[in-house]
């Protein structure tokens, strides 16, 4: 059972990790609201991109048919996987079947789902991240911190000295240009003698087969491009229609990450190397991975999760991620989608704490370009999460019911049901109110981060009266 | 194994309640004015840290010769097979920047493309005004690795073929039907700002972008 309670005031505490959150979110809110500039032009860019997805999860099972045979018609190898487990059996079963030694990865938020480089680690392949930000985590053996930007938390002296201690022959420099080129040079040799590379998908399309990846470092085409074997991950959400529907979300989500109208590189693959072709994989693998996912589309309401395209406007707009950073969530998706996503894909039994983390402030739903409800699905989990039972919407549902809580609520229930009953407990509660030690049980949830509230020693109604209302 | 999960996941999302799909509202991408096209074009890929030289269709070989001379680039990297190459050959002669073709596998060029040249040039199949960018389409004679190895990259586009956007594109050029092994949007060099937001070059693809726009 994860607590979220108890790591956030460590987090809220370490000034550093404060400051550099603060600084990049910052940042990231005022260029994203500069590509938006428009109102009109973002509503109906939007309401586009959100349809798409809509349409895409609304016609889910058979669009992943049509990519299924799209893809292997076109030479790229389907594997289907229930759980992160089967997916990382399917790889390596892949990387021995070609004797891969060693694979360069390019940024992929599903194979931190599968833990693959510790799983692979174990089995004696060696994984190398290859996305500068994911290299700099690697090196200082943590995970992402945000699921576009993995060491957001660092600045610039922490990689300064990750790089001084790991990097052969480079001193300690702060210089970014300096340390960019260090790891150009350490990652060059890992990607001519990689075996296979490995990668995310951003959008696939069922129409014609093609998987999209989005980059700004041409690491994600190096991965999918130099060795010769290719092994593309993705959850079974991330489909378009058709190749029309990728311009709206190419649209809506580097402009959302990170505040660039497109990245520098849209990377369109469609087959394995073809005859006559000098360069490309020989082969490429399509790992569909379900984990959960198809459990969350069971319910038409939670369904909604899966139009999520990954962009991180959520938590970068979050003043709960913002001020603790993605390592207190303790889990590979934080911020606003981490708290519906998690508990949905976990169960609310090991992940009840996530959508409870969170003021309902609607920030994450403003600026969500593909229009999802967070903060309803929000309140829907934390029903969920202290249901009586017999709901299996959520696995681990009602894990969170305590019989305390319980009570209360009836008897809150029972005394607004009885104005006589109401009558006496507020008049009670106004008289005796002061005399509640400040840390009895009932009270310490709330006094300790505040003060106590002072009883007014009379009721509202009583008051009122006095001051010559008859009629309340 | 593959083939259970693959019924058992299908089955799962056929089981569960269906929802209609809801119809796609209507969207334009930016459109622009033909005169004012090829100058958004180039204003907001420079903006994005290419250089941008208007040339002509005579004239571009021997101003690309002059420009990798002046910045002391020795090698080029290009196809040989594609009209391009061609041109570059016949107006190059023995002098200038040493030409290198990409005429055999990545198996047997592998040293040279990641160790041994400084420049790769490639044609492209038209480019984007709204964003500032460069459609690749690699195929048997022009490799992908052209434009993403060597740490300058050097494209040739012609202005008759740059778009106002990219859903224009995709349906102009009937894309849904002939999508190859691997097509590419290129806007601007490899960059990153993984290290405290700060703007980086060349991280891993070509650090430098040169683009030739022919005008007639």
């Amino acid at each position: 059972m994860s607590d979220f309670t108890k790591r956030a005031p460590i987090a809220l505490n370490d000034p550093t990790l404060r400051r550099n959150f603060r600084r990049a979110m910052d940042g990231l809110m005022v260029k994203r609201a500069a590509q938006f500039a428009d109102p009109q032009a973002w509503a109906a860019l939007r309401e586009r991109g959100a349809m798409v997805k809509a349409r895409a999860v609304a016609r889910l099972p058979e669009l992943l048919e049509q990519l299924e045979a799209k893809c292997t018609a076109n030479g790229i190898q389907v594997h289907w996987a229930e759980s992160t487990a089967e997916a990382n059996s399917i790889v390596l079963d892949i990387l021995q079947k070609a004797g891969a030694k060693k694979v360069i990865k390019g940024k992929s938020m599903v194979s931190e789902e599968m833990e693959l480089n510790h799983f692979l680690d174990g089995h004696g392949i060696k994984a190398v991240e290859s996305d500068l930000g994911e290299y700099i985590i690697q090196l200082a053996h943590e995970a992402p911190s945000h699921i576009v930007m993995p060491c957001i938390h660092k600045n610039k002296g922490e990689i300064a000295q990750l790089f001084a201690d790991n990097i052969d022959g480079l001193g300690y420099t702060e210089d970014v240009d300096a340390l960019t080129a260090a790891a150009r040079r350490a990652l060059r040799d890992e990607f001519a003698t990689a075996d296979a590379g490995i990668s995310g998908v951003n959008v696939a399309v069922a129409e014609t087969g093609t998987l999209v990846l989005v980059e700004n470092e041409g690491n994600g085409r190096l991965s999918t491009t130099l060795p010769p074997l290719h092994i593309a991950l993705m959850g079974i959400e991330k489909l378009a229609e058709t190749l029309d529907d990728v311009p709206p979300l190419l649209a809506l989500l580097p402009r959302s990450a990170t505040g660039q109208p497109i990245t520098t590189y849209v990377n369109m693959i469609t087959s394995p190397r073809k005859p006559g072709e000098k360069d490309g994989p020989e082969a490429v693998h399509l790992v569909l991975l379900d984990s959960g996912r198809s459990r969350v589309y069971d319910d038409p309401e939670l369904r909604d999760t899966l139009r999520c395209i990954r962009c991180g406007a959520c938590m970068n707009h979050c003043p709960v991620y913002s001020r603790v950073g993605g390592h207190t969530y303790k889990f590979v998706y934080p911020g606003p989608i981490g708290k519906i996503l998690t508990p949905q894909l976990e169960g609310l039994d090991c992940a009840g704490d996530q959508p409870h983390a969170s003021t309902l402030c609607n920030a994450c739903v403003e600026v969500c370009p593909v229009k999802i409800p967070i903060a309803d699905l929000l309140v829907r989990l934390r029903t969920e999460s202290v249901h009586p039972g017999g709901s299996v919407a959520v696995k681990g549902a009602g894990s969170r019911r305590s019989w305390h809580e319980t009570l209360s609520w009836r008897g809150w229930a029972f005394m607004y049901a009885h104005p006589k009953v109401y009558g006496l407990a507020t008049r009670l509660m106004a008289r005796l109110g002061n005399l509640i030690p400040e840390n009895a049980p009932m009270m310490r949830q709330w006094t300790k981060i505040r003060t106590k509230p002072k009883f007014a020693g009379k009721t509202l109604h009583e008051l009122a009266r006095e001051k010559g209302f008859d009629h309340e | 194994m593959s083939e259970a999960a693959r019924s058992r996941i299908l089955g799962r999302l056929r089981a569960a309640p269906r929802t209609a799909a809801p119809a796609l509202p209507e969207w334009q991408a930016p459109i622009y004015d033909p005169a004012e096209r090829v100058e958004r074009f180039c204003s907001v890929l420079e903006g994005s840290h290419a250089e941008i030289y208007r040339v002509t269709l005579a004239d571009w070989p021997y101003r690309l010769r002059t420009i990798l001379e002046e910045r002391g680039t020795a090698s080029v990297m290009f196809a040989p097979n594609t009209e391009g190459g061609r041109r570059l050959v016949s107006a190059w002669g023995d002098i200038g920047p040493k030409l290198v073709p990409y005429d055999k596998t990545v198996e047997e060029l592998k040293d040279t493309l990641v160790h041994g040249v400084e420049s790769g040039f490639t044609t492209t199949r038209g480019g984007i005004a709204e964003t500032g960018t460069l459609v690749l389409w690699p195929d048997s004679d022009e490799p992908r690795l052209l434009s993403l190895l060597p740490p300058l990259h050097i494209a040739l586009v012609r202005a008759a073929d740059i778009a106002d956007n990219l859903p224009g594109l995709i349906r102009a050029q009937g894309w849904a039907q002939s999508m190859p092994t691997n097509a590419v949007l290129i806007s601007g060099p490899s960059k990153t700002a993984d290290i405290e937001q700060t703007l980086a070059y060349g991280v891993h693809g070509p650090k430098e972008l040169i683009v030739l726009v022919i005008e007639d």
